[in-house]
């Protein structure tokens, strides 16, 4: 289905990710990274690990809410595959950002902002193959 | 404090995916479908948090430690492997069919939406299995040594 263009607002929140990146770096020295995060909760190295990693994300879930308060609509979320579809997605991502240590978050903005090789390269890989991802599902198996 | 000051950067984050669009795997697939309904939103997003986070950090690591923490925890590995490329490639394959990659599911959550939540248990799965997998083969390693 076909989305409205939303430079600015796309924009806003471009610039909002960079600030929640660049406070998160300041107080704790962290990347702001949402694989990294989650998966840090499954194994935290003490009660404090877990702490901050679980405010984090206690804060990310809150993000629609406060939009939704302010704006009296929530986010759009338009889901335009199957279920079958969804979980087999979320079951590559997960074993996909494992290995790559890093999503678009963490290797996409943090890693990319400090230029390391290794987040550009990721970066560069995985959106090369999304693109070819959703070519295929589109235009070759789909079309 | 800490936890407060930590909570509200998460809140931030999450205002910020929520308005920019990444929440929603409809308008990140149109990204991606150049060749049908292309919508270049999501260059936006990545254009403000990539230069906004490049002009913070460079002040922010000039600083001997961060506000709460005695030192700056910065991943240190430098090589580009098999494991990297490989990883990040699936990666992509699995955001290319879903759309959600995890920076925009875990705010999401807070939609309340089943989808969200059906995506993040497959993404949490995925994880599991990929540290049981990593977890059997450092075993092996030490065995073999």
């Amino acid at each position: 289905m076909e989305t409205v263009f939303t430079p600015w607002a796309s924009l806003a929140g471009g610039v909002l990710i960079g600030l929640a990146s660049i406070l998160l770096m300041l107080s704790l020295g962290r990347i702001m990274g949402a694989t990294g995060v989650l998966a840090g909760l499954f194994q935290p190295r003490d009660g404090a690990d877990f702490q901050w990693r679980a405010a984090l994300l206690a804060g990310m879930v809150t993000g629609p809410v406060v939009v939704w308060l302010a704006t009296g609509a929530m986010p759009a979320v338009e889901v335009p595959i199957s279920t079958a579809a969804l979980v087999l997605g979320g079951i590559l991502v997960g074993i996909g950002v494992t290995y790559g240590s890093g999503c678009t978050s963490g290797h996409g903005v943090c890693g990319m902002a400090r230029l390391s090789p290794r987040s550009i390269a990721a970066t560069v890989t995985f959106m090369i193959f999304t693109g070819v991802t959703v070519f295929v599902a589109r235009h070759v198996i789909g079309g | 404090m800490k936890l407060i000051s930590t909570y509200l950067i998460g809140l931030v984050f999450g205002v910020g995916i929520s308005i920019s669009g990444m929440a929603n795997p409809d308008k990140v697939l149109n990204f991606f479908d150049v060749a049908g309904t292309w919508d270049p939103s999501l260059i936006f997003v990545m254009g403000g948090a990539l230069v906004t986070t490049f002009v913070g950090y460079r002040i922010v690591l000039g600083r001997k430690e961060p506000l709460f923490e005695g030192r700056f925890s910065l991943p240190t590995a430098r090589t580009i492997d098999a494991r990297l490329i490989g990883g990040s490639a699936l990666f992509g394959v699995g955001w290319g069919i879903a759309g959600f990659c995890p920076g925009g599911a875990l705010p999401a959550l807070g939609t309340g939406r089943w989808e969200v939540f059906a995506f993040t248990a497959a993404l949490v799965v995925g994880i599991l299995i990929a540290k049981f997998i990593q977890s059997i083969g450092a075993s092996r390693a030490q065995t073999a040594s």
